[in-house]
């Protein structure tokens, strides 16, 4: 069966997360929720950190949501689902859950979530080994409260908080690297991957939730919003920053390097940069400097990342992109 | 047989621990409340409990962990002092939102700065308005009772709180007193299976927990909150009825020692009620009036009763072991309004700060109306 059949025959008639959320068009987070959920086969918790996945989906009283959900909030998804996972352990233990009863318990949150105030309930989390699947939807800055800078936003970037001016080019500091960050806590299992490339998505999450400790997922993802672009072209604009090799596609099993996606034909960054509003002030020609310099620092990061890998390429993970016209 | 042991407050509520059982514990260390974790961790290892321990990272986590287990279907505890109840503010107040149903053990400890580890119950007044239940133990045998009766509160339909259990640090969490403890089938059989209305575990009947309620919600959710820790007086009085009949303690939302024909009264939380006791026994003899007003429930708070109990008094003086800079303490102010419209005349003091010890010398003249509002402090520390 294709996978994009499976995804289907997973979901059982019931989408994990319905439409009529508030999510904005062009926003690829719901798809990156339901490509997660739907390639899980068994029942699934959802621990959802404060953000706008949180705030678009539940405003109460309605819900989007087909499985069970739970959020508390901003800094702390991955405390409450070591909780839901420890009970789940205890219970099973004392008999009061059947012992082949396995529910997956899945983390969403932003990058704000994630690299930044939820940072050390996740390194907590990680390192205790509970065994559970951190999705980061990485979109790059803190776009539910409007556009702010993050740990995740790129060099150069301009938000509200670093916004480009007359004697600032955007965000002065580079991005932290947090699939590196997760891969130094010994988890079984880490990969980075992005929205528009669900088939390398699905794939990754089918490992993931397998490995038999905690596994962490970083998901680049757009905000129109923030990115400054047109909704449609978000499947552009996304695989713009995987061809440029600003954010390449591998994965980490058991700290094991291996790229799963390698772009035919390698996009020039500034033409990945010249999608976006959020780097538009790079495009003066005296910004030219900028622009060599960012891409430099993709060429540098993309050999030591080959290194890492030494070699290992998966095979037949050029599948499942958006094609041109989605 | 009759089980006394010379324990700590600390040691007596992790023995109610083993004897409870509870799923999951998720904790941090914080003195004075490591004795607790620590004797637990220990029953756990030699598999004296099935506990789940979550060493989790911060207090932050363990409250949030907690707030997973309990809403996943686990009898969930903690425990913490202090910073640790500081920083996890934010989710405790989550937590009561959320109706998750967690017991924790508070060793009372005064808040920085400058850092102390030593008792005051500034941790327990920064989060009087969260929600949640706070007990006060005035002995280690207290704090075994009402952690033994916390989960049923907790548990209860009408209540779904977390409850605090609190006890004054190192006067309580390190002082061995000899404890009465229950059998451990007396306690089990007591606080019985855990048991919540919607189960985020429940796979069949999927439940969004925690949305997002705007100004059309937000307010029923909060009153809704409020009326629970109301009904919760009720509840804790049947459980404290059921607990005097399996180990003949009794426990009421406030204790009234004798004041009966007092003239004068002094209102106080935890260890401190156990020396005016004392001292109200010396001046009795003495042929003084007097009398002590303990409040064992601080949340909620029993106004009704304290107003009942203190209506023949002339003279009251109320014991803050917090302050509120700039305004009345808080158990002052508190207990100024339950007595509003009476004819008693009131006074407050606070006392012993960051563990500084209130000695019964204090006491007479707190009773003699001739204390100054801050008792004990060495000299006039604001005199340069």
């Amino acid at each position: 069966m294709s996978r994009l059949k499976t995804l289907v025959r997973n979901q059982n008639g019931v989408p994990p997360l319905r439409g009529g959320h508030s999510l904005c068009q062009g926003c690829g987070v719901p798809m990156v929720v339901r490509t997660v959920l739907s390639t899980i086969r068994q029942p699934v918790v959802v621990v959802n950190a404060t953000g706008c996945l949180e705030v678009a989906t539940t405003r109460y009283p309605t819900t989007a949501w087909n499985v069970p959900w739970l959020h508390v909030a901003f800094e702390n998804a991955a405390a409450v689902a070591s909780g839901v996972e420890s009970a789940q352990r205890a219970l099973r233990r004392r008999h009061a859950l059947p012992a082949d009863e396995d529910v997956a318990v899945v983390v969403f949150a932003g990058d704000g979530g994630t690299y930044d105030i939820g940072l050390q309930a996740l390194s907590g989390a990680l390192e205790r080994g509970h065994r559970f699947l951190f999705v980061c939807y990485d979109n790059e800055a803190y776009m539910n409260t409007g556009v702010q800078r993050s740990g995740a936003t790129p060099f150069a970037a301009s938000t509200t908080t670093s916004p480009a001016g007359r004697q600032s080019w955007g965000k002065a500091q580079q991005r932290k690297d947090m699939t590196a960050i997760a891969v130094a806590h010994h988890v079984p299992y880490v990969a980075q991957a992005a929205a528009t490339h669900w088939h390398d998505l699905s794939v990754k999450v089918e490992r993931a939730v397998a490995a038999p400790g905690p596994a962490f997922l970083n998901v680049l993802t757009d905000c129109p919003v923030g990115w400054g672009h047109e909704p449609r072209l978000f499947a552009q604009v996304i695989d713009g920053a995987v061809d440029s090799l600003f954010w390449p596609l591998y994965e980490v099993v058991e700290g094991r390097y291996a790229l799963t996606y390698l772009p035919p034909a390698v996009l020039p960054v500034a033409e990945w940069l010249a999608l976006q509003g959020r780097f538009a002030h790079l495009l003066r020609p005296e910004n030219a400097t900028v622009v060599a310099g960012i891409q430099a620092q993709v060429e540098e990061d993309w050999l030591a990342l080959l290194e890492q890998c030494g070699g290992r390429i998966l095979a037949g993970s050029g599948q499942g992109r958006c094609p041109p016209e989605c | 047989m009759t089980d006394v042991r010379l324990l700590t407050g600390g040691e007596a509520v992790a023995h109610a621990m083993r004897q409870i059982d509870p799923d999951v514990v998720p904790v941090y260390p914080i003195t004075p409340q490591t004795p607790i974790i620590q004797t637990f961790a220990k029953f756990v290892a030699d598999g004296a409990a099935q506990t789940e321990i979550v060493n989790v990272e911060s207090e932050h986590s363990a409250m949030s962990a907690a707030i997973g287990a309990a809403l996943a279907g686990a009898r969930t505890m903690t425990a913490t002092s202090s910073q640790g109840l500081a920083l996890m503010a934010e989710i405790v107040y989550i937590a009561a939102s959320m109706r998750a149903p967690i017991v924790m053990a508070l060793g009372n400890r005064a808040l920085s700065g400058p850092i102390n580890i030593h008792c005051d119950h500034s941790d327990s007044m920064l989060i009087r308005d969260s929600g949640v239940i706070q007990l006060f133990a005035e002995s280690a045998q207290e704090a075994y009772d009402l952690t033994v009766i916390a989960p049923r509160l907790a548990e209860h339909p009408d209540v779904l709180l977390p409850v605090l259990v609190c006890q004054d640090g190192f006067t309580i969490t390190h002082s061995a007193e000899p404890v009465t403890l229950l059998p451990d089938a007396a306690v089990r059989h007591f606080v019985g299976d855990y048991s919540i209305p919607n189960d985020v575990l429940d796979v069949a009947r999927p439940t969004t927990q925690g949305p997002f309620a705007m100004p059309d919600y937000y307010y029923e959710f909060r009153r809704q909150q409020a009326a629970a820790i109301e009904a919760s007086a009720t509840a804790f009085g049947e459980l404290a009825s059921e607990f005097a009949q399996l180990s003949g303690r009794s426990y009421g939302e406030i204790e009234e020692y004798r004041l009966e024909g007092a003239s004068t009264a002094i209102v106080a939380l935890g260890s401190t009620a156990g020396t005016v006791k004392d001292v109200v026994d010396e001046l009795r003899e003495e042929g003084e009036s007097v009398g002590l007003l303990k409040l064992t429930s601080f949340r909620p708070f029993p106004a009704a009763a304290i107003a009942a109990a203190l209506s023949g008094v002339d003279f009251v003086v109320v014991l803050d072991r917090a302050d509120s800079p700039g305004a009345t303490p808080p158990l002052h102010a508190e207990v100024a309004a339950a007595l509003y419209g009476s004819s008693c005349e009131l006074s407050g003091a606070v006392y012993g700060l960051g563990g500084r010890d209130l000695h019964p010398t204090h006491i007479r003249a707190l009773f003699a109306g001739a204390a100054p509002s801050y008792v004990g402090l060495r000299g006039d520390p604001c005199r340069v």
